[in-house]
Parts: C-alpha cells; structure tokens; sequence
C-alpha cells in the first residue's frame, strides 16, 4: 500500500525533478569535473565534494545535487585512466585495476582495457542505482521505525569493518582505527562541553579537526607526495591501440561476473564506513578464484579489470544507502557529501530518516542522478578518452604544485584560518607515516567518521534507557533491545568473525615489504605517546562532565592496550615480520627524491604564509618549485605561477574569501588577494 | 565549475542592477557615508546552516538596496566556538569606513551574559543598528497534553520528561527553567546539534517535551500539530513596549509561559527565579539577532545604516517577504535597538547569580 500510495508517485515526482534542461546541465558540469578530478592521481571524491562545498550554499537542492552526484559517480570511472595508463591508482577505489589494466597497456591494449573498464563501470553504476532504488522502498519502513539505539548499532558495525581492512596484522588496524577515533574526539565534547585534547587559548582547536583536512590529509597529501618522489618520467606515452569494441565485447562475455562483483560492490558500499578502499580487492580476488585459468591474472587478464571496475561503481549506490537513510557516512566522501546537502537551498533537507519521510522526490532525485551520471560519464570516457589519456602524461612534478594548491584551498575554507594549513600539513604528515608503514588509512578515517556519531548516540541512548528503566525494567529492555537492534548485533558479530578471517587476504593498499625494525618501533612509540596522553587528559575530566570522558577514554584504553601489544610482539619477532612493514624499502628504488627534501617543500609554503600571507607565499612556492623541482625555464615558471594565482583569485572571488594572512599583513594593509 | 559560476555571478549582476534600478536613494549625501562602489561584509559568526544565515541572508540584498551609493552586501561566515571566536575577532575590529558589520545572536548574548571566560567581547563597545526578535513554542505529545487541566500544568508533574537539548548555558537554558518552574521533572539529553535534531527524537517518541524557535515551529512542527502528534503547550510570550510579557503576534490563540505559570501551583510569576527566567528571555528571544557596526564607528555611519534598515522596515512588501522567512517580530531601529540592546545585555546581577547557581547545582555546570 505504502509503496503505490506514496513511493511510485515521489518516483515520478523526482523524474520532473532532474528532466529540467538546467539539472542536466549541472550534472554534466558535475561530470566534467569528476572526469578531471578522478584523472589526477591522488585526488578522489574527498577533495572534489570539498572544493565543491563553499558553493552549496544557498543553492538550488537539485542543481546543488546534481553537480555532486556527477561528480561523485564518475569518478571511479574516471580514474580508470591513471590506473590503465600510469599504473597508479587514479582513486583509492581503483587500486586492483593497475593490476591488470597496467599490464594490458603495456602490451599495446590500452583501448581494450579502458573500454572494458567504462562498460563494466556503466554497468555497476545502473545496478547500484537500481539496488538503491528498490532499497529505499524496502527499507522504509523499517528506516522510520530508527531510534537512538539503532543508530547507534549501525555506527557500530560500520566501526566492526576495521577487522576487514586490518590488514595482515589486525592489531595495526584497531589501533589506527582508535588513532583516528581519538583526533575525532579532540575539542569540546558534545555532552557537557568539556576540552578534550584542545585548550580554550588556541580556539581552532576547540571546534575539533574538520572532515575535510582530516580526508585530504590521510589520502590525498600522502599520495601526492609519494608521486612527487617517484618523479615519473614523461617519456612513457604510449598509444592508446585499437580495439574498443573488443573491450565491450570482453565484458559481455564475462556478463556474470560483472554481475557478481556489482553485486558485491553494492553489497559493501552499505557498509557504513567501509567505503571504497577494499571494494576493488574484495572483487579482485572473487574475480581470480571463479577463473579457471590464473596463470594470466597480474599480466594482463581482462577478467581483472572487469571485476573491480564493476565494483567500484556498483559501490556508490550501495555507499548512499547509509548515508541517505540513517544519515551516517558511507564513506569519507559520502560523509562531505552530507554536510554539503545541509547547505543546499536553506537548509531545509536533512539527511536520514526525517527525508524519506518530508523529501522522498528528493531521495529518489540522487539515485535518477546517480543512474543518469554513470551513463554521462561512460560516454564522454569513451568519446574523450583521447585527450583525456593525454592529461595522465603530464610529468608529476607539474601536477603535483597545482594539486597542493588546490587542497590547500580546500582546506582553507572549511576554518579560514591560517590553522586550517598547518592542520592539513601535521595530518598529511600522520598520513605519510601511516601509509609508509603500512597502517591503514582506510581505518583511521572510518574512526574519524564515526567517532562522533559512536559518542554521542551511545551517550543519549545510555541516558533514554536509564529513564525508561526507571519507569520500569521491562520498558527499557524493550528500548535498547528492540528486533533491529538484536539483528544488527548478530550482524557486526558475523562481519566481526569473517572480517578478519579475510582480513589477510584483502591487502587494501598493497603488499608492503618489511625493513629494518627501527623506523617502525619509532612510529608505534609515538601513536602510543599521543594515546597516553589523550587518556590521561580525558582521565581528568571531572565527575560532572562525566558523559565527555567515557568514550575517549574507553577508546584510547582500548588502542593503548593494541599498542602495547604490538609492542611487545615487535619486540619478539623478527625483522622480516609484516609487523615491520616500511615502504621506504620497498620503494627504494623507486624513489628519486627523499622524504623529508620533498616535505620541505611544502613545509616551505606553510612557513611563507605564515610570513606573507597565503598568495604571495604561493607566488614564491610555484614559481621556485617548477624551476629548481621540474627543472623548467624562467618564462614557464613565471607563466604557471601567473595561472596558478590567478585561478585561485578566481576562485575567492566567486565565494568573497579572503586568504590566510601572514605576519606581513598585521604590519602593511595590503590590497586583496594579498591582504 | 567556472561554467556554472559564471553563470551565477551573471544573475547576480541582474539582480544587482535591477535592486540599482529601483532602489529609492534617498540618503546620499548630506549626512551619512556613500558606499557606492565598495563591498559591505557582513560577519556572521555561525556556520551556513543556521538561523542566523538565514537571517543574514534575507536582509543582505535589502540592505545593499538600501544603502547609499548601494554597495555590494556579502555575508561572510566565520563560525567557531559556539559564535565566541567571531565576537572575540570583531571585538578587535576598528571602524574604517563602514563597510564591516557584525550580526550576533543569542548564543553571542548567554556566554556574555553568564561570563564565560572565553568571551572577550564587549557589547558596550558596539553600536547597534537593529535587533530583530523572535519567538519560540514548548510542544508535547498529545497524550501528555491531554494531562494538563486547561492552562494549569501540575497535572505533568509526576511525568518523566526527556528533552534533547544542545547545552543547559545556550538558549536551552530558557525552556529547561520554565519547565523546572512548573514543577515538570525534564531530564535533557545532551549532544544534539541543532534544534531540528531535538525534533526528530520528539518524533521517534524518545523525547516527549520540545520546544523550537518560532520560525522552525511554523516549517517543522505545524505539519505534527495538524497531523496529531504533538500539541503546542505555550509559547515564551513577546514583550510589550512597556516591558511585559503579552502573547506572541505569531501565535496570538496559544497561552503564554507566564499564564500557564500562573494557573499552576507552586509557579510563581515574581521573585527571584521567576525574574531570572524574564531576564534570560529578554536577553535570548525578544531581542535575539542584532547588527553592530564595530567600536569607533562615526554618527554620520550609524544615520546610514539607521535610516537603510529603517528604508527596508517601511517598504511596502516588507510585510509580506518577511513573515514567511523572519515570523511577525519587531525589527528594530535607532532608540528601540538601543533599548533593547541594553535589557538584553544587561541582566541584573541577582538573575544572574541566581543562573549561575542554578546552572552549577542542578547540571554542575562551571563557568570558569
């Protein structure tokens, strides 16, 4: 009944909604940029929606919509190119694909790859959208029947899926995942308002850290800088080789296992938190064991590119399942994506169950879009894939400025305040840490993620059950252990057992090789340091504000116990142990450029700013970077520091931001931009 | 990006010529400053999504109509420690040549006025150019509302209240002590983050008292009152131009506190407690949203700005686009901003105290 009376109606009203000309303009836009985003290496849904953010306000919420879901939907196709062409992972979402698709460039069969990559993207895109659809009807009403605890045990089992990106040491996974639980909890608690890691003399600290530094820090900087090291050279282009229709043709005769790894896409996609960083493994390896042959997977056997290219895309229709419904994140971009809709028109829409009761037309306008994106972004791949494959060329050390630049806008709007870079900078630099020695990132911003809905709901759902258990005890059992919540428990339990069963068979970032054991011994020494003293800060939290002390330091309990014994584990094993997992071995030979000469350029930028204000710091940054880093002339220094400011002049002036000052501008007014 | 933009500062441009075009300029020259060509920002010390965005941003394209010479009205935002980071930077702010104005609210007032040590701004040190009022509504379940024998509450009293509340020493604090007043035992849950996150747990029947301010009352609460699942119980009143409590304009047929406290038993509307409640009210509802220009600022500015938001109250439509977006409240200028400035930021020292007290010992709450 519900669902003729009310869903098929929303269904068509959403159809009107998104078949305007002006919608579909902006979801092309959304597209294009996606496209671009996606392209770069390093740079995913995160940093596209961030860029994207200062602009929701006060938008039309369907124009708003669209350019986000195109954005966010063309991306794990886009990224294709950089892991066909490059061999680097163009997202996070596309690291299985390099295996393959890399291998298959090589050989001159680029086209074939690529096209079988868009076809099977297409694909998982529509599926996704088509599970999301008939998921909203389902769910529904058991969606409105959500209270506090509920909510509480879904942010549980989205916290549950750290087993499954552990990695090969499970307590390396509970720790980062705790890590990033606690940097979530630094700042004024939500309960009483006690400072948790923050003092009321440095004010950026006590609003806490933003999602979007924490998500360009974790990922994109780390990436970046690992691409700068590598410093590749330009040389390479190779053709991109006939056989499109080939490609298509590959994908039609694997239909089924495109199918399956949909299906598995959409399937982890709901899984609060897990996201995009294991999606394309988990399909990767379903796609390696149903082959009969495996003697060609890891040089070029198309079933590796089509398993998780239809994953990736099949994940962002299951990723807004959470997200839409509960109004918690599916993964970091979808957590953007849920602050960015809180600004769209006057902010009347709200995420979670409330908009499938008041917006359903809207509900149902983000999968049209959803559905619609995938194909607009498939056809101008293949239409495009000629200049788009050429933008892969570009030597890094050109990229990489510009990307750092961009990021750092990024970040720069969420606070305005020159804190905002040097947040981005000590986050990236956790994040480098973490990625060289193999600790997952993945987990520690699921930590982040969740960590405030986790405190908060377990907060007010201890204190409801306390009321209704004083009515009376059978009220109260009724409360915490309603049908969902003992479904939902069996649930996590399960994913508990089996995420670390296969914990070790799904390497989310790669395989890592071990080095010595100092480097690592030292890391683990530090996380364990900040932990202990995040326990000991929240320990002195006093009674009143009880409810703000609990959680951080149950949480930072439990990560110090993971520490300490990794610690003693450290201590017994030997150094060739995943334990010691350090990339700076593994990729030495690789690496043309040093860590910490490659960090100083960056820290160069913040320390300028610092002095002179964000434009005239930049100035000085781009300039000397492409003529001593990328080595070009003067005149191609100059002229990319002129279109790097004047992009980001553009930029600020379309949202009236002003730049971060420096020292320099507390003693001299100067005119905007430079103020 | 760069499409769509363009195409957003173009209908921009439309609408800033078409505002040029009718805009009655009356005030140019003679006394008064002339923006004409310069950018008017607006800070605002709260994120994008809240009340006080909306606020700003309805008046924004009517002050940049309003004004001499019609500058450019860009809203800025600079949120941070509940609106205490931007207060504390405007209070560093000199006045130059008016193009800096600074909109607070209530959640700027209640640190202020408990003395927060965070705050170091002075309100004192500011001139106000008009305060804009608003109301707000306490709303029950019907069930519970059906145990209130006409205006008298004691029928409530042995009812176990939950209340998600944003924090006992933000506006919350007003309806946490009339409810306390009336006898009702409302235990607040903590660690919501706006007003409409109270709602949704009155609407998942985990909360059952709420209260919200008149604007979210009318979009979010009206449509449960006409489907039957929730009953307004009282709104906190207006004040008249004499300083007492009479209905509120929006919702003239709803009892006010001080009606219902009078009917009820053991709610007295004199004396200490009652006064303090009086005294937060004024200072969070009646006189809620202000525009300042910063320390220092000239006459002839303050005639400006006086006489723009004065233009905006007399045009003839004012009614009309306001009532949807700001409610039926005084929007007011020159003395009566003034005047309500002061019995906003000026709590007597009992109220105050008592506040404090009552804050440390029923939510052990500390202010320092």
């Amino acid at each position: 009944m519900d669902i003729v009376s009310i869903a098929l109606p929303a269904l068509g009203d959403a159809a009107g909604l998104i078949l305007q000309p002006i919608v579909l303009g902006y979801l092309v836009l959304g597209v294009v940029m996606g496209l671009c985003i996606g392209v770069f290496p390093g740079l995913g849904g995160i940093a596209g929606l961030s860029l994207l953010l200062p602009f929701m306000f006060g938008m039309e919420p369907v124009l708003g919509l669209a350019l986000m879901i195109g954005m966010v939907a063309v991306v794990p196709t886009s990224d294709t190119f950089a892991s066909v062409l490059m061999g680097i992972p163009g997202s996070s979402a596309s690291q299985a694909t390099v295996l393959d698709g890399f291998p298959m460039a090589k050989k001159g069969e680029a086209a074939r790859a690529l096209s079988a990559a868009f076809a099977s993207s297409l694909f998982g895109g529509l599926v996704g959208a088509a599970f999301l659809t008939v998921f909203i009807l389902v769910a529904r009403p058991i969606v409105l029947e959500f209270r506090t605890p509920e909510l509480l045990m879904i942010t549980v089992f989205g916290l549950s899926m750290v087993g499954i990106l552990a990695g090969r040491v499970a307590l390396k996974g509970i720790a980062a995942a705790g890590l990033g639980m606690m940097i979530g909890t630094i700042g004024e608690g939500d309960s009483a308002g006690e400072l948790r890691m923050a003092t009321y003399d440095m004010p950026y600290l006590v609003d806490g850290l933003k999602l979007v530094i924490v998500g360009l820090g974790i990922f994109a900087i780390p990436e970046i800088v690992a691409l700068l090291r590598q410093d590749r050279a330009i040389a390479d282009r190779k053709p991109l080789g006939g056989g499109w229709m080939t490609g298509v043709r590959d994908w039609f005769k694997n239909i089924w296992l495109s199918v399956r790894c949909s299906i598995i896409g959409v399937v982890v996609g709901v899984i609060p938190g897990l996201g995009g960083s294991v999606v394309d493994w988990i399909a990767y390896g379903h796609s390696v064991q149903t082959t009969k042959d495996k003697s060609k997977f890891g040089s070029g056997e198309i079933r590796g590119v089509i398993g998780p290219e239809s994953s990736n895309n099949a994940k962002e229709g299951g990723g807004l399942v959470p997200t839409l419904l509960f109004g918690i994140p599916g993964s970091g971009s979808m957590a953007i994506f849920i602050g960015a809709i809180a600004l769209l028109g006057s902010g009347n829409i709200e995420v979670g169950p409330s908009m499938l009761k008041n917006n359903l037309d809207i509900t149902y306008a983000i999968v049209w879009l959803l559905a619609l994106a995938n194909v607009v972004g498939t056809l101008i791949c293949i239409a495009a894939s000629g200049g788009i494959a050429r933008l892969t060329t570009i030597p890094f050390a050109l990229l990489a400025p510009f990307l750092f630049m961009i990021i750092s806008f990024a970040a720069f709007q969420s606070g305005q305040d020159i804190m905002d870079l040097v947040a981005l900078f000590a986050i990236g630099f956790l994040g480098i840490m973490m990625r060289r020695f193999d600790w997952s990132r993945p987990a520690f911003l699921i930590g982040f993620v969740l960590s405030n809905p986790a405190e908060t709901y377990a907060n007010q759902a201890v204190q409801i059950a306390q009321s209704r258990f004083r009515k009376s005890f059978e009220d109260g059992i009724d409360y915490i252990f309603s049908p969902i919540v003992i479904v939902l428990i069996i649930i996590t339990l399960i994913s508990i057992v089996v995420g670390l069963r296969q914990a070790k068979t799904i390497m989310a970032e790669g395989a890592v090789e071990s080095g010595a054991k100092r480097a690592p011994l030292i890391f683990l020494l530090v996380v364990l340091g900040y932990l202990t003293i995040a326990f000991v800060n929240a320990a002195m939290i006093p009674d009143y504000a009880a409810a703000d002390r609990v959680f951080p330091r149950f949480v930072a309990g439990v990560s110090i116990v993971a520490c300490l014994i990794l610690l003693v584990q450290m201590m017994m094993r030997a150094e060739t142990h995943p334990l010691f997992a350090d990339r700076e071995t593994s990729d030495a030979d690789t690496n043309a450029h040093g860590l910490w000469s490659t960090l100083a350029w960056f820290a160069g930028l913040l320390i300028l700013t610092s002095l002179m204000g964000f434009i005239l710091a930049l100035a000085i940054f781009l300039f000397a970077f492409i003529k001593l880093r990328a080595g070009r002339s003067v005149v191609f220094a100059a002229a990319y520091t002129l279109a790097g400011i004047a992009f980001m002049c553009f930029m600020a002036g379309l949202l009236n931001r002003d730049f971060p000052p420096g020292l320099l501008q507390s003693f001299i007014d100067l005119p905007w931009p430079l103020t | 990006m760069r499409k769509f933009e363009t195409t957003r500062r173009v209908a921009m441009g439309v609408v800033a010529a078409v505002a040029a075009t009718f805009a009655v300029n009356a005030n140019a020259g003679g006394h008064g400053i002339d923006l004409e060509g310069k950018t008017v920002e607006w800070v605002i010390p709260f994120s994008e999504t809240g009340g006080s965005a909306k606020w700003a941003n309805f008046y924004a394209p009517l002050l940049s109509e309003a004004l001499p010479g019609n500058p450019t009205v860009v809203v800025k935002f600079m949120p941070g420690a509940g609106s205490t980071k931007g207060a504390n930077w405007f209070q560093e702010q000199t006045y130059e040549d008016g193009t800096l104005i600074f909109g607070s609210s209530g959640s700027t007032q209640f640190p202020y006025l408990l003395g927060d040590p965070r705050v170091r701004y002075e309100y004192n040190d500011w001139n106000v150019v008009l305060a804009s009022g608003t109301g707000g509504v306490a709303y029950l379940p019907p069930d519970l509302a059906g145990k209130m024998d006409g205006l008298d509450a004691s029928g409530l009293q042995d009812t176990d209240f939950i209340y998600g509340s944003q924090g006992a020493t933000r506006l919350d604090l007003v309806p946490l002590l009339a409810w306390e007043m009336l006898g009702l035992n409302v235990e607040p849950v903590f660690g919501i983050k706006g007003r409409g996150d109270g709602r949704l747990m009155f609407e998942r029947g985990e909360a059952n008292i709420d209260y919200q301010t008149s604007s979210s009352y009318l979009k979010g609460v009206t449509p449960l009152v006409e489907g039957g699942t929730a009953v307004p119980m009282m709104s906190w009143g207006a004040l008249d131009a004499d300083g007492n409590i009479v209905r509120d304009p929006t919702f003239p047929d709803m009892p006010t506190f001080k009606e219902v406290c009078d009917a009820t038993a053991g709610c007295e509307t004199s004396g200490e407690k009652w006064d303090a409640w009086k005294a937060f009210f004024v200072a969070g509802f009646p006189a809620q949203k202000m525009v300042f220009l910063p320390a220092g600022a000239s006459k002839d500015a303050m005639v400006t700005y006086t006489k723009a938001f004065e233009d905006i109250k007399a045009r003839a439509d004012f009614a009309e686009i306001s009532s949807g977006r700001l409610g039926v409240y005084p929007q007011m200028t020159g003395e009566e901003a003034t005047g309500a400035l002061s019995s906003a930021t000026q709590v007597p020292d009992a109220a105050k105290e008592f506040v404090v007290n009552w804050l440390s010992e029923r939510y052990g709450v500390t202010l320092n």
